[in-house]
């Protein structure tokens, strides 16, 4: 039988393609398009602010930059990256389906995260947003000059990408499951696609109408935000982050999946508590839509919505502390081999947690009114979305690149990458909580010459950080022609996608598998 | 090999219901923001809001209301008939998506006349100026919301007419998913009635 | 523990002492102008008394703005279309940073300031010299007589209003049942949207004064009914006190 990679070599044999493989593989380009526009941004603020006057770019552009970068990182390339990609690939693979529910539907969800894509690169040569990706009211409905609405308009496009990808990750996970394949022996990554999915189709529309309301607020100049008017900025800030919330929770959940993947492979146990990881995953997945008051402490809402705000993200860090514990107890007495996934696995619960705990800080009302909008918000967030999301798609895509191009990537490299942007990050980062807590605000294109020697750090673990990411991108490419062809299973490890040779066939699986025992059946004494 | 992950057709049938359902839980949410905005004007200027639906038309809102709960009636009955009489479910689908579009009519009527009647909030917008500011925002929520109500009734026409055209051909879950796009697009206009026409009635 | 510890400074940083000093804040792109009692206006810099509770009251006239003094720890998004209130009390003489902290346009970086903090005698001197304004509350007298409030407010008027002597601070009985304190906030929706809050056993024919006040003459009608208040508190020298 060919593989799916053979089956068709025309552009159009893969523009045109139903399978959720090459889905995957097409989103996988475009988004690793959308990584090098948004750190380029990145590159330039990082630039920027190596020195604390404005003397690189112009204020307007810096903007811009800061606008473009979280713009096109958040929607266009970590929301898309793991679910798309990874998820798009291995989910129908883990519960032994021949494909999707919907795979015509799934082909339009990328052309429509594309024409998203088009719109809002569009307005971005145009001239640009100003607003930062946050689209506060009123400023970006009466005040920015600058191509808001076209902006706008693309995310919103975007966001029906989201919605038909989640929906059809629902509707495959319930009716395509494999004869035994119960719902407790589905493997985690499943599940977070799962509960990712649920946020996507119950959060992503409300950020598109409030989106919509946003463009033709700005059109008429009349609207329900606006206070000259009557209406009220903080019902904006309310709707957005009762979107934006959740929405953290589609970029790191999936990552979370990755993890519970890598990790019990490398380690070679069983995962601990997998039906606490379950709970967890569904518990994060429903209590964060209840948190996003915590994004406006002091934006003159009330006190006692601030305190049950508070009192909620609290509750949140629980079973996102259950997972990270139950990792921890997995690699206990595990025989563990740092291999280059595994590096990155590792450095996803560590970096996560350094993130979450920093979260708990932000959450905790009097703490957050010092720290709020300084690059303490910055460093948490990068934190949790670079180095634990991004590391774990990184990892995601070293541990399952065999199965996806058919060859091995080289070790060595992937080892070395590994921990470059490991140090890269953290030196990039780490900096930022301490301007922060000095109280540097964010969104700031000069600074106070006191806040020089951390920006400078910064800067300069974002150059090891962004040579270190094109690494991968090299050996990667490399390998598909030059690497050494892949078994069907390299690390030893369970799951059905391993049951099939490397590339899988086009329709997966010549019989439908028949599961008989649940996931992660490691024991120490497989080699590896 | 067929092209299709699906065992068998109720197996795939299953699974568009499913997708259907979900898709229309997300509709809510989609609306939802308009919602909110609109508790909040209210909780805002409660007598201004009341003022504000006042000038709506309740003669025509009512007249729609009860052509939409007709079209759900028939789109039912066709659902029920198309076995035992498949050319009188047909006549009732092609009726369902009559009702529709004389909404559709008696709407664009309706807003003719908030036109006139200077209540667009972003043209020569005129109210009583005690409760001009509520009005404006009421109406910008009236305008929103009925618009996105609107557009989906086209939707659910078009949806309801390419049934029709292949009555014949087309399987029972199809009929079933229109139908339950149809109740939804109902269900939506039964909440914003009262909303929009009823609160300032006393 | 962090959480209700938390909550507890929480709590305390939105509740000034009733005697706190008040400053007017008005934001704008890009700039902040801060207003005395006696009427002396600054532009960034603020200068305060030390071991003196001060209360900002502040309001934005386009976007939202964030009153940030990193040393102090304490920040608060100046929203327009309504008052936010931040209070603080320095103890050591000296100058601090101020910034903008909520992203409001091109020049949001440069929206910065000092704040000085002044030990009170020196303060008292600083905040008299050089000030040929009158003060806010008498600035706002006028301005209440302009807009007609007196018309109806006033004990002779022929409109069924209420009184509005010895209105600030105290709890007000509303037509639809709640009791609020006659605070910044509640007097400027009061004015500004009076359908909002009716006071019970009044009509609703108090104008819309929404679109015709300047954010000035208001803080300035506000200091003045705040001002009402301490004359009959029988604090004469309450008035001039800094
Ligand atoms: C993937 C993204 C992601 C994730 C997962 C999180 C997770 C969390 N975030 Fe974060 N956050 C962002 C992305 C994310 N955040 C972004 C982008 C912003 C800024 C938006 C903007 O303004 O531009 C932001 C801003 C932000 C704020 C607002 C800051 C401000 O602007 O003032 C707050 C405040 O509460 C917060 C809190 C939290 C909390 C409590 C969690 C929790 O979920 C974390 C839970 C995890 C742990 C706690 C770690 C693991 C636990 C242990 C190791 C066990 C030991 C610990 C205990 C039992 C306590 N976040
Ligand atoms: C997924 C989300 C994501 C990711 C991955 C990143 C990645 C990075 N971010 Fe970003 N960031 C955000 C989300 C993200 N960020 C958000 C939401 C904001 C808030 C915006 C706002 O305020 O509105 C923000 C804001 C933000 C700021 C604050 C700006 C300010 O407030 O003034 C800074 C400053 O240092 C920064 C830096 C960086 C850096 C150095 C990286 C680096 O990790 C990037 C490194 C990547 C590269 C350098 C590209 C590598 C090159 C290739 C892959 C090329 C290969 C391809 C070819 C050769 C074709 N980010
Ligand atoms: C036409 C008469 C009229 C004029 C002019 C008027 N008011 Fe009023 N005002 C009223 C009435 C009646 C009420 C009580 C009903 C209500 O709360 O709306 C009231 C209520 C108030 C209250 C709330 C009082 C309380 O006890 O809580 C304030 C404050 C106030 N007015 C201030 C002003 C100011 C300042 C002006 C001028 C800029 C003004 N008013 C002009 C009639 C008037
Ligand atoms: Cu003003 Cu930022
Ligand atoms: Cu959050």
């Amino acid at each position: 039988m060919s593989s799916y990679l053979g089956d068709g070599y025309t552009l159009k044999s893969w523009l045109t393609t139903r399978d959720h493989k090459r889905i995957a593989l097409l989103y996988m380009i475009s988004i690793t398009a959308f990584f090098a526009i948004g750190g380029g941004a990145a590159t330039i603020m990082r630039l920027e602010l190596a020195t604390p006057a404005g003397d690189l770019v112009q204020p307007h552009t810096y903007n811009e930059l800061f606008t473009v970068h979280g713009v096109i990182m958040v929607w266009f390339f970590l929301i898309p990256s793991i679910p798309s990609v990874l998820g798009n690939f291995l989910v129908p693979l883990m519960i032994g389906a021949r494909d999707m529910a919907f795979p015509r539907l799934n082909l339009a969800s990328w052309y429509i995260l594309l024409a998203g894509g088009a719109l809002t690169l569009y307005g971005i040569l145009m001239g640009g947003v100003d607003t930062g990706w946050t689209f506060y009211t009123p400023f970006s409905t009466m005040f920015s000059n600058s191509y808001v609405v076209i902006v706008v308009i693309g995310v919103f496009v975007a966001g029906f990408s989201s919605i038909f990808t989640g929906i059809n990750f629902i509707v495959t996970v319930h009716t395509l499951r494999a004869p035994g394949m119960t719902w407790f022996r589905l493997p985690l990554f499943v599940w977070a696609n799962y509960a990712t999915s649920i946020i996507l189709v119950l959060a992503t529309p409300v950020l598109a109408m409030t989106l919509i309301l946003i463009a033709l607020e700005r059109i008429f100049q009349i609207g329900i935000f606006d206070p000259a008017l009557g209406g009220d900025p903080l019902l904006f800030q309310h709707l957005f982050w009762f979107y934006s919330h959740p929405a953290v929770y589609i970029m790191v959940l999936p990552a979370m999946g990755v993890a519970s993947e890598i990790i019990p492979c490398f380690a070679r146990r069983p995962v601990f508590g997998y039906r606490f990881m379950t709970y967890a995953i569904l518990a994060i997945s429903s209590i964060g839509f209840l948190v996003w008051g915590h994004h406006m402490f002091v934006s003159g809402q009330s006190m006692y919505a601030s305190v049950v705000f508070s009192l909620l993200s609290f509750l949140v860090a629980i079973p996102s502390a259950i997972k990270v514990f139950n990792w921890l107890a997995t690699l206990y007495q595990g025989s563990i081999e740092l291999s280059a996934p595994m590096i990155y696995a590792l450095g996803f619960v560590g970096l996560f947690t350094i993130g979450g705990l920093t979260g708990l800080f932000l959450a905790a009302l009097a703490l957050d009114v010092h720290l709020t909008d300084t690059y303490f918000v910055v460093a948490h967030f990068h934190y949790i979305m670079v180095g634990g999301s991004v590391a774990a798609y990184l990892g995601g895509l070293h541990f399952w690149w065999p199965k996806i191009s058919g060859r091995l990537y080289p070790e060595m490299w992937g080892r070395v990458a590994a921990i470059l942007i490991f140090v890269g990050f953290n030196l990039t980062f780490f900096p930022q909580y301490l301007l922060g807590y000095e109280g540097m605000p964010r969104r700031y294109h000069s600074y106070a010459p006191e806040y020089q020697l951390l920006n400078v750090l910064s800067s300069a673990g974002a150059s090891i950080l962004a040579i270190a990411y094109v690494l991968p991108f090299g050996y990667m490419l490399w390998s598909i022609f030059y690497g050494q062809r892949a078994p069907a299973n390299p690390w030893q490890a369970t799951g059905l996608e391993w049951t099939t040779p490397s590339p899988p066939p086009t329709h997966n699986f010549a019989q439908t598998p028949q599961v008989t025992q649940a996931p992660y059946a490691y024991t120490r004494e497989m080699p590896s | 090999m067929t092209a299709t992950a699906f065992d068998d057709a109720a197996q795939r049938e299953h699974a568009a219901v499913l997708g259907l359902w979900i898709f229309l839980i997300s509709e809510l949410m989609f609306f939802g923001p308009l919602f909110l905005g609109y508790v909040y004007g209210r909780v805002q200027w409660s007598a201004g809001f009341a003022a504000a639906s006042r000038a709506t038309d309740i003669e025509l809102g009512s007249i729609n209301t009860a052509i939409l709960l007709t079209s759900s009636f028939t789109m039912a009955a066709a659902i029920a008939l198309r076995e035992l009489a498949p050319r009188m479910a047909r006549a009732l689908l092609l009726a369902t998506a009559t009702c529709g579009a004389v909404f559709l009519a008696i709407k664009g009527i309706e807003y003719h006349d908030d036109w006139r009647r200077h209540l667009f909030p972003a043209h020569a917008f005129y109210f009583d100026a005690a409760h001009a500011q509520a009005a404006q925002y009421f109406f910008w929520i009236y305008f929103a919301v009925t618009a996105l109500h609107a557009l989906h009734l086209l939707i659910g026409i078009g949806v309801v007419s390419a049934l029709a055209t292949r009555a014949q051909q087309a399987n029972a879950p199809r009929w079933e998913l229109t139908g339950l796009y149809w109740h939804f697009v109902d269900c939506v206009w039964i909440f914003l009635y009262p909303m929009l026409y009823l609160v300032g009635t006393r | 523990g962090i959480f209700f510890w938390s909550v507890r400074l929480f709590v305390g940083l939105y509740s000034p002492p009733a005697d706190a000093l008040p400053v007017f804040v008005v934001a704008k792109q890009w700039m902040w102008t801060l207003q005395h009692r006696n009427g002396r206006r600054e532009i960034n810099e603020l200068h305060v008394p030390t071991d003196t509770p001060i209360k900002l009251v502040m309001t934005s006239q386009d976007v939202i703005h964030s009153f940030f003094i990193p040393e102090l720890r304490v920040k608060q998004d100046v929203v327009p279309g309504r008052y936010t209130l931040l209070w603080f009390n320095i103890d050591k003489p000296g100058t601090y940073h101020l910034y903008c902290a909520e992203y409001c346009g091109t020049e949001h970086s440069q929206m910065g300031g000092v704040v000085t903090a002044l030990p009170p005698a020196q303060f008292s001197a600083w905040l008299q010299h050089g000030n040929a304004r009158s003060s806010l509350a008498e600035r706002g007298f006028a301005a209440y007589r302009r807009y007609g409030c007196s018309g109806c407010h006033e004990s002779g008027a022929s409109v069924h209003a209420p009184s509005l002597r010895n209105l600030f601070g105290t709890p007000v009985q509303l037509q639809d049942g709640r009791r609020v304190i006659a605070d910044e906030s509640y007097l400027r929706d009061s004015i500004l949207l009076p359908m909002k809050d009716i006071v019970a056993g009044y009509a609703t024919v108090m104008p819309n004064y929404s679109g015709q006040m300047s954010e000035d003459d208001l803080m300035a009608i506000i200091d003045y009914l705040r001002d009402e208040k301490y004359r009959t508190d029988e604090q004469p020298e309450s008035k001039d006190a800094p």
